[in-house]
């Protein structure tokens, strides 16, 4: 057994003089962080009232017939209205690289032109690269009004019958 | 009468003459040439004397240089196109328009900032070719070389905010690919995002972040780093370029002393010819060729195919084969990280100066360069029309069957011809670094092209005439 000594213990009594050095670079680096703060808080997203990223009352529920697909530029989403009455709204924005994916009719299915990624009428991944199926907003009726609101796409991992809002 | 004991010229001309030009022009002799240097603000980047063999055109090529003039460039044709143009999704387009049509020169100088842009991106990349080849990134010039690699993401920055600007269906999309990009980095992605554009998509905050980028944040850095980097030459000096009998290349018999001559004329004359070159060949092609503008962005209709940038789509390319974390992130960081490091690896031979380190080197950088020629078209095809790893892999996340497994593979396979050109070819660690180097490089270049040319609608593969056509 060797006998090591322990450390002799740090003094542990700060000096004047470095109690000032750590203030002040304390009090410097906090005025940093918060200018920098400032500053990136002039990036940050702005939300521009009244357009994509409000509620859309878009229309009467009877206004779409069951087995439809309406696009609506305006919200940059798809409202589907399945043949049993449900309603599901889709972000058109492909989750692969975020193109604007058209509704192609004659094949019923979405085929994004960037990548070739393809999406079921419920959003649902048919053919990758997209690694999830199409963000859907959240579809309230009121008074037989059909509306979306924009505001906080909901990502999903599958989709299925609880996506669906029914009049 | 007092005795005059101010010692300067009589005459007041001469007076101020002087208080701005302090030394003799021009100057009488070598000392004088050097003071001159050494005194000028401008000249003063340079050190005031410099090896002669170092001056040879075909060892640097003037890409540096090259690359400083496009700056400049750039710096003064930005600055006009900043007087006729209002970054808004409502002007920016017509703002184009009007620039083209109604603006006299205002296609000559909107052409010459795009080319020189586009030109830029292609010089840099080449110059740290040209440094990694000869060398120039051994002790002390390490740290010169990562400033270098800060420089070619500044670069490349500065081309991805400024693509935006214009507003047409090509910038809209682009930048919506490009900057979905970010959103795949783990975690801090989406926020990342959604910071740099303002907002979950591309719309009038994402182009006043752009813009304000692209004016002032960016260049500023730029000219900053620029100037840092151009004295760490000055400091270091140029590595001097040899011959693979290891003699200085002198032109002549070769010697072992380095000759040294003053910066003034023999290095600024060459410099001052060079950039006038240039300046005429950039104009003359600007003068030829406007730059692209499509219709005015749709944000209702992506494009077939929408495609990235060019010097993104060996990105997109590796988008269409790997998971998106992978393509995006993994397999770039991977890489930027390896070039960063690069200078600091142990090296077994003094190759500074000589191009591809030695013959072997030169063989090998060959090798290096055939197998990728050859590997990556086959890798592509084989990925496009023979291999779905997802599908074969079903009950895993394509995370895994299409990222981990087929990044393990490559790496796998690169491991495995590292060791053939260190044991078959009996190469030194330095010499079979550079070829994997060039294969890499060499995929890089390939998947851009393959990108750019053989990718038509849907992004299925073509030929490029048809691509085209």
């Amino acid at each position: 057994m060797s006998d090591i000594k322990p450390p002799p213990m740090a003094d542990e009594t700060v000096s004047r003089r470095d109690f000032l050095k750590l203030a002040w670079g304390a009090a410097g680096l906090l005025a940093l962080v918060e200018a920098g703060g400032v500053a990136l808080s002039f990036f940050s997203p702005r939300t521009v009232e009244g357009q994509f990223g409000g509620v859309f009352e878009v229309g009467k529920v009877d206004d779409f017939p069951p087995g439809s697909v309406t696009p609506f530029n305006a919200g940059r989403f798809y409202l589907v209205r399945f043949e049993d009455g449900g309603f599901l709204a889709l972000y058109r924005k492909c989750t692969h690289l975020g193109c604007a994916v058209p509704w192609n009719q004659a094949e019923q299915k979405f085929i994004c032109p960037c990548h070739a990624s393809a999406f079921e009428r419920d959003g649902q991944v048919l053919n990758p690269p997209a690694p999830r199926p199409l963000d859907r907003f959240v579809v309230a009726i009121v008074d037989g009004m059909v509306r979306v609101d924009t505001g906080a796409p909901i990502q999903r991992d599958r989709t299925g019958p609880a996506d669906l809002v029914y009049a | 009468m007092t005795e005059n004991r101010d010692p300067r010229p009589e005459h007041l001309p001469q007076r101020i003459w002087e208080s701005i030009q302090r030394d003799e022009l021009p100057p009488p002799d070598d000392r004088g040439r050097m003071r001159l240097v050494m005194n000028n603000l401008v000249l003063h980047l340079h050190p005031s004397k410099v090896a002669r063999p170092t001056l040879k055109f075909t060892y640097t090529w003037g890409l540096g240089g090259l690359a400083l003039l496009l700056v400049m460039i750039l710096a003064v044709t930005g600055v006009l196109l900043m007087f006729e143009y209002t970054p808004s999704p409502e002007t920016a387009y017509t703002d184009m328009l009007k620039l083209q049509t109604e603006v006299w020169y205002g296609q000559l100088i909107r052409n010459l900032h795009h080319w020189s842009g586009n030109l830029l991106v292609i010089t840099v990349f080449l110059h740290l070719l040209r440094v990694f080849f000869t060398g120039g990134f051994r002790t002390p010039r390490e740290f010169n070389w990562v400033l270098g690699l800060g420089l070619l993401l500044l670069v490349v920055a500065a081309n991805f905010t400024g693509y935006l600007l214009p507003w047409d269906q090509l910038a809209y999309w682009a930048v919506t690919v490009g900057s979905s990009l970010f959103s795949y980095v783990p975690l801090i992605g989406e926020p990342l995002r959604n910071f740099l554009l303002g907002g979950p998509e591309v719309g009038a905050a994402t182009l006043t972040n752009f813009y304000g980028l692209h004016v002032a944040i960016i260049p500023l850095a730029l000219m900053g780093i620029v100037s840092f980097h151009i004295w760490r030459v000055r400091k270091d000096t140029l590595s001097v370029p040899r011959r693979l009998d290891g003699k200085i290349d002198d032109g002549g018999a070769g010697s072992t002393q380095v000759e040294k001559v003053t910066t003034l004329p023999h290095l600024v004359s060459r410099e001052l010819v060079f950039a006038l070159v240039m300046t005429g060949l950039i104009l003359m092609w600007s003068v030829w060729v406007n730059a692209p503008l499509e219709a005015a962005a749709n944000p209702d209709h992506s494009p077939n195919p929408a495609k990235a940038a060019w010097y993104f789509m060996g990105l997109q390319e590796l988008l269409l084969h790997f998971h998106p974390v992978f393509g995006a992130i993994i397999i770039p960081a991977l890489a930027l990280g390896a070039l960063a490091l690069l200078p600091y690896q142990r090296f077994d031979l003094n190759t500074e100066g000589v191009w591809f380190r030695s013959l072997k080197g030169r063989w090998m950088a060959l090798v290096g360069a055939v197998t990728g020629l050859i590997a990556t078209p086959a890798l592509v095809l084989l990925d496009e029309y023979a291999l779905d790893l997802p599908g074969l892999m079903p009950s895993l996340p394509t995370l895994i069957s299409n990222g981990w497994i087929p990044l393990a593979a490559l790496l796998l396979l690169l491991i495995v011809y590292y060791e053939i050109i260190k044991r078959v070819f009996k190469a030194t660690a330095c010499e079979s670094r550079q070829s994997v180097f060039v294969l890499l490089v060499t995929a890089f270049v390939v998947l851009t092209v393959i990108g750019i040319a053989f990718r038509c609608e849907g992004m299925a593969l073509m030929w490029p005439w048809e691509v085209l056509g």
